[in-house]
């Protein structure tokens, strides 16, 4: 696997991806959504309008992007708790939090896709996804995974965010994920805060990367 | 059109009196395009009608970050002092006491650390309030340390879109994840949903200040 350190931005990463066989889905996928007719989102180098590399350019431009990022996650998100509650491996209060957590999930999902809409921007596409289900352990070490790197997401993208109203949604949105974190550290015997006292945001590389396997088309 | 509603206010911001509304203006920070609306209210309904509104805008809208920080450190240290008097008074074991400690731990570095950057950017740090927490037993304590995490959260979602440094922001955004968390690990401990509803409302101040004044010895 290339060295993290060594990817330098959008182009770099799209390269990397490319390289890596199985991963030209999240590529095309990244193609297709959130391009603007004035922005370069099939390669070159994507800088915002408003100076300085953005992180989510290929999702679109400004808050767009970011928005268009955080719902790709939230689509990843509730296509698995909709996976993991059809395969049978939960029963009782187990379940209820799985299912409570897709649902609010799919929240997530129709309150982004609104405020990128109400941007005049093109929201992102729903991507396929799959994701591995073999027993109830790993699945919900997945889950916790997943919801830690989301919390950390959002943390991630919150000063890069422009508009106040946006901002505001995206918090009320990022303490949940925080919440479904803690809950499914809790269930796996783990640490609810794993940074300590400060959480820790996560960038888009790192978070793109771990999400990549699950993208199939 | 200072004049207008500088009279013989005090205002807690002094640079208020210096704000120019400017419709055509394309750069308002996030405060400013909030407490533009408070002043153009007052330009139609009068100077008399501005007080009363503006100091509630200013409560929020036109503080400084030193501001926000501070009423953020309020609510800090009033979390810090509960759970250490809980350390006690909680009647707590097991799980329950670990999750005590964690709390404690995680408020106490959270006071720390929004006082120091208060110093940093110039300003004074608020002395520690007297509290009361008349509870008694685990099932009080439980039933208060819900409120006090939910009700930080939602405190922190409120007052964020107002910070005007990105570095303050993440800072804050930092630590009202792990207040979601702490949230979310309560109300697991008192049987409740974790994470409730998809998105943690924001309040202002005057909501936040309601709810833990009865706190406030």
């Amino acid at each position: 696997m290339a060295d993290i350190k060594q990817l330098a931005g959008p182009q770099s990463r799209r390269k990397f991806l490319a390289v890596g066989g199985g991963s030209t889905a999240l590529a095309a996928f990244l193609a297709a959504c959130g391009s603007d007719s004035d922005s370069s989102s099939t390669g070159t180098t994507a800088m915002s309008s408003g100076g300085g590399k953005s992180e989510t350019a290929e999702f679109g431009k400004g808050d767009v992007g970011i928005l268009n990022y955080a719902l790709t996650l939230e689509y990843l998100e509730t296509a698995f708790y909709a996976d993991v509650v059809k395969s049978g491996l939960f029963k009782g209060a187990d379940l209820e939090t799985i299912r409570k957590f897709g649902q609010e999930e799919a929240e997530h999902v129709q309150a982004l896709t609104q405020a990128v809409k109400s941007l005049g921007g093109k929201p992102a596409p729903e991507p396929k996804a799959e994701f591995p289900l073999k027993d109830a352990k790993s699945v919900l070490e997945l889950a916790g995974t997943v919801e830690n790197l989301g919390a950390a997401a959002y943390l991630g993208q919150a000063a890069n965010i422009e508009s106040p109203e946006v901002l505001a949604s995206a918090l009320a949105i990022h303490s949940v994920e925080g919440r479904h974190a803690a809950a499914l550290n809790t269930l796996l015997g783990e640490t609810i805060t794993p940074d300590g006292a400060f959480a820790k945001p996560a960038d888009v590389k790192t978070v793109l990367e771990s999400v990549e396997p699950f993208i199939v088309g | 059109m200072s004049d207008r509603v500088t009279t013989n206010e005090q205002f807690a911001n002094p640079e208020l009196g210096a704000v120019q509304i400017e419709e055509d203006s394309g750069d308002l920070s996030r405060s400013d395009v909030l407490l533009k609306g408070a002043l153009a209210a007052g330009a139609v309904y009068g100077t008399l009608a501005v007080g009363p509104f503006v100091r509630k805008a200013l409560a929020m809208t036109g503080s400084s970050d030193v501001d926000i920080l501070n009423f953020a450190l309020t609510l800090e240290y009033l979390e810090s002092k509960f759970y250490e008097e809980a350390k006690s008074r909680a009647k707590a074991s097991g799980e329950l006491k670990s999750l005590v400690n964690l709390l404690a731990s995680d408020e106490k570095q959270h006071v720390e650390a929004l006082t120091a950057t208060i110093k940093q950017l110039g300003g004074k740090p608020v002395p520690e309030p007297k509290f009361d927490f008349p509870y008694s037993g685990t099932g009080g304590f439980l039933k208060l340390a819900q409120t006090f995490e939910d009700t930080g959260v939602s405190a922190y979602n409120g007052a964020a879109p107002m910070i005007k440094s990105k570095e303050v922001l993440a800072a804050a955004g930092g630590i009202v994840q792990v207040e979601a968390r702490h949230a979310a690990a309560i109300r697991l401990q008192n049987k409740e949903e974790p994470a409730p509803a998809a998105f943690d409302t924001p309040l202002d101040e005057k909501q936040v200040l309601k709810a833990v004044e009865p706190f406030l010895a």
